[in-house]
């Protein structure tokens, strides 16, 4: 995991500096010494290795230092006020993901070749198809400019929440809910389920304790890659619903060259994305005895 | 499972939409408890006037803050703001300012006229780095005390004689000195809160934050949710408070113009900070009373790098300035009733309208090619045109391209390039032709034609003609209004004739405004002060 970090740190550091353009060109040319004061300001005039070793130890001590578009703010304050709303808009998309795509890949899988099964699987396709930035603004034509139930931007009311969770949630239920389709008719079949139904137990019984665990194995495998996509791939959602969220941050880091900002969110994602991984095995490891065993 | 699904289904669908269909719009809201929301179109770097350069910070910091001087809403001209009067002497080389007993700040204390003093020092401070403390300039020393050649502030051309009087001595005499005062670089700031987040030109302090911010204006900061939208609340120490009418003012930083124009349509915004082009003949059509276009006071123009070969040749220059049909493009692709230009000054400020015009057809242009030894554009070679990446801008850029190629014979490629990039490659000279713009800082021609002095930090195309330059300096120091516009005439000529730009078009403002909002006039800058905006309801209901 350090080397990782490490890596993607050293990389970040060179490659933005040698991008064409600052942080402070401006359209309306700065004055030589206010630029030559900002650059000396910020450390920008010192060589290199000097900038990429204070750079270092100011983050092993936590300190993600200044932005240099917005002076008023530091990287930590932007990361501490961003990422709990990139947090809040991934875990209820996730949430909605999960929920509707097993259960519609349950209800699915109990009717196969129906005509229920087949709009259901329909759909799915739609939604892995259609990227966030059509279905997004779909959304806000039916139902916040037709129907006038919602608002077509911004994160205030709890009901804002809808329509940005469900636009990041689809392609990930839609996913979800044929994997867990194509699972559960791989494992109704089975021998012990068979054998379960004779013992005398329930459906709903059978269902959840017998088929669902070994079902969801592959669904919960592409739990880690999906909510590094939902942390990551917010950034479409967060522009189209002016969602103050990190996602967005970052892309305006990079088109801003706030240089301490991008370092600063490098090493936060590469963090959340290893710490999500890692979270992801051990889930894995309480579902499936065997992987236990192995662990 | 299968009985109870459907019906949890209906009900939760039930109670949905009969909680939804009730649903209030913010804008609705707002017209009822006089709360404005405004389209601001970005976040603002910080609110801090002395180091901002922008118009979504101006348009928040001229609600928090005020100067001497300010703007009459309907036609800009000067109006007395903090400062309650004021003496011109020395023909017209000292302004003595009186200011009012009543200005407050909004945590109490009275306004004094040595805050003004503190805050000239500031942005002139080498350690604040401020970018626009060339606006100060027109001070005797400031200049030098920015270099640090001096570092005595009482030896510069600002004084405060009493707690209530202020005295201002400039170098030379500048007409246009009052519009300058309203600009956010002459703003005042509340001393103590500065200092006590560090020192007077410390970079990069919390003072600008809710809760630490003090100003002297209209409306005091109550919430800033970074990314998202600032709120501000009518001031209750404001010395006109009683004017203003309006509780609580939102701005919106909705960068995509697509999403702001939802937002508006939703029922989310009052106000929108401009139109997408696509949407400008909906709006014609359904709801021309919420669509505002206006003059702007900006040009959109093509610079031209003269040192380099054929742009050398004004010849080569000039053709390619005839051979636009500029009516075409403002017809077919901007689309909001802009002006062709055919100088470069917008007019209609200070009373001055450039006689100079760009003359001439298609025909000509390529008469003057030929002879410029490019015969029907044989052997011209193929020259990069930059711009940064933007629908508008690549849709006028082929346009202009395909001018070119029909008329001229010359195959012109385009490049587009992300911002900062293209800003990088214009600043050093890197580029043949380059998509421009330049928005006048305030209500005078000079901000539009003293860029093009030889060496001036705004010329990048590397022009230089000393007459030029004398005409714009001598206008600086003239004294006679008349005089003074004759000899921006003759600059205006010059550079029409040498045409190291081409100008194209001259802006429109675009906004999208709700019936409810009153107080809010059209003018050359796009200033809508907001003590004087109010939300007010037509007899007859709106449905959003």
């Amino acid at each position: 995991m350090i080397p990782v970090l490490w890596a993607a740190i050293t990389i970040t550091f060179l490659l933005i500096r040698y991008a064409p353009g600052g942080p402070f060109t401006e359209e309306k040319n700065f004055p030589e010494e206010s630029l030559q004061r900002l650059n000396e300001h910020y450390g920008l005039t010192d060589p290199l290795w000097v900038q990429y070793w204070r750079y270092l130890g100011n983050m092993l001590r936590g300190n993600l230092g200044p932005s240099f578009k917005y002076p008023n703010r530091t990287v930590n304050q932007i990361i501490a006020e961003t990422f709990p709303v990139s947090l809040e808009l991934g875990t209820q998309a996730f949430l909605f993901a999960c929920i509707s795509g097993i259960v519609a890949g349950l209800l699915a899988s109990l009717r196969p070749n129906s005509l229920w099964d087949h709009t259901c699987m329909a759909v799915a396709m739609t939604g892995i198809c259609v990227p966030s930035f059509v279905l997004g603004p779909i959304l806000v034509l039916i139902f916040a400019l037709g129907l006038g139930w919602f608002n077509a931007a911004g994160w205030q009311s709890p009901a804002d929440r809808i329509l940005p969770v469900v636009t990041l949630g689809a392609p990930y239920a839609a996913y979800i809910a044929r994997l867990t389709r194509g699972s559960l008719l791989e494992v109704l079949p089975r021998e012990y389920v068979r054998t379960a139904r004779a013992k005398g137990l329930s459906e709903t019984h059978v269902l959840l304790r017998h088929v669902l665990p070994n079902a969801l194995a592959p669904v919960v495998s592409f739990f880690g890659p999906a909510v590094a996509g939902l942390l990551t791939g917010s950034f479409v959602v967060e522009t189209v619903f002016h969602i103050p969220g990190m996602g967005r941050v970052f892309v305006a880091a990079a088109f801003n060259r706030d240089y301490s900002l991008i370092l600063g969110l490098v090493v936060f994602y590469a963090f959340l994305v290893v710490l999500f991984n890692t979270l992801v095995d051990l889930l894995l490891a309480w579902l499936d005895p065997r992987v236990r065993m192995e662990v | 499972m299968r009985p109870t699904l459907p019906v949890l289904t209906k009900l939760v669908a039930a109670a949905f939409v009969a909680g939804c269909a009730s649903r209030e719009t913010p804008v609705a809201i707002g017209n009822r408890e006089q709360i404005l929301h405004l389209g601001n179109l970005s976040e603002p770097k910080d609110l801090d006037p002395h180091i901002v350069t922008g118009v979504t910070e101006q348009n928040i910091l001229s609600a928090l803050l005020e100067g001497l001087v300010a703007e009459d809403p309907c036609d800009l001209h000067p109006v007395p703001a903090t400062a309650a009067t004021w003496d011109v002497s020395e023909q017209g080389r000292v302004y003595t300012f009186y200011l009012r007993r009543e200005a407050k700040w909004s945590n109490g204390d009275p306004v004094k006229a040595q805050d003004f003093v503190f805050a000239f020092n500031r942005i002139l401070s080498p350690g604040l780095g401020a970018p626009y403390a060339y606006m100060l300039f027109c001070l005797t020393n400031a200049e030098s005390y920015y270099r640090g050649q001096i570092t005595d502030f009482s030896k510069v051309g600002a004084r405060a004689l009493d707690d209530h009087t202020l005295e201002l001595r400039l170098t030379s005499p500048v007409s246009y000195f009052l519009a300058l005062l309203s600009h956010q670089s002459w703003f005042p700031v509340h001393p103590p809160t500065i200092l006590k987040w560090g020192r007077m030109d410390q970079i990069g302090t919390p003072w600008t934050r809710p809760g630490n911010f003090v100003g002297n204006g209209p409306f005091v900061l109550k919430e800033w949710e970074p990314g998202s939208r600032i709120v501000v609340r009518r001031s209750d120490t404001y010395w006109d408070r009683d004017r203003v009418r309006l509780r609580e003012v939102q701005f919106w930083a909705i960068g995509d113009h697509q999403i702001e124009e939802r937002a508006f349509r939703a029922g989310q915004l009052h106000v929108t900070g401009t139109v997408p082009i696509d949407m400008l003949q909906f709006y014609r059509d359904r709801y021309p009373e919420r669509l505002r276009l206006a003059p702007y006071f900006g040009t959109y123009y093509y610079l031209l790098n003269v040192r380099r070969p054929p742009l050398d040749d004004v010849r080569v220059r000039r053709a390619l300035a005839l051979a636009i049909n500029r009516e075409q493009i403002v017809r077919y692709i901007t689309r909001a009733g802009e002006d062709p230009a055919y100088n470069f000054t917008p007019p209609g400020v200070a009373g001055y309208v450039p006689r100079a015009r760009l003359t001439g057809d298609p025909v000509t242009a390529r008469a003057l090619l030929a002879e410029a030894g490019f015969p029907g554009g044989r052997g011209f070679p193929k020259l990069q045109l930059l711009y940064n990446t933007s629908e508008a801008h690549e849709r006028i850029a082929q346009a202009i391209q395909q001018m070119w190629k029909d008329n001229l014979g010359i195959t012109i490629e385009l490049v587009n390039m992300e911002w900062k990039v293209y800003v990088a490659q214009t600043q050093s000279g890197k580029y043949d032709l380059a998509r421009a713009g330049w928005i006048g800082d305030y209500p005078d021609p000079n901000t539009f034609l003293d860029m093009w002095v030889t060496g001036g930090g705004n010329n990048r195309t590397g022009w230089s003609n000393p007459l030029y330059d004398s005409l714009i300096r001598e206008a600086a120091r003239e004294q006679d209004p008349a005089a003074r516009l004759e000899l921006f005439q003759q600059a205006e000529k010059i550079l029409m004739d040498e045409v190291p730009i081409i100008p194209i078009y001259f802006y429109r403002s675009k906004a999208l405004v709700h019936p409810a909002v009153k107080g809010w006039f059209p003018n050359l800058l796009g200033r809508h002060p907001l003590k004087y905006v109010y939300l007010e309801l037509p007899e007859t209901g709106l449905e959003r």
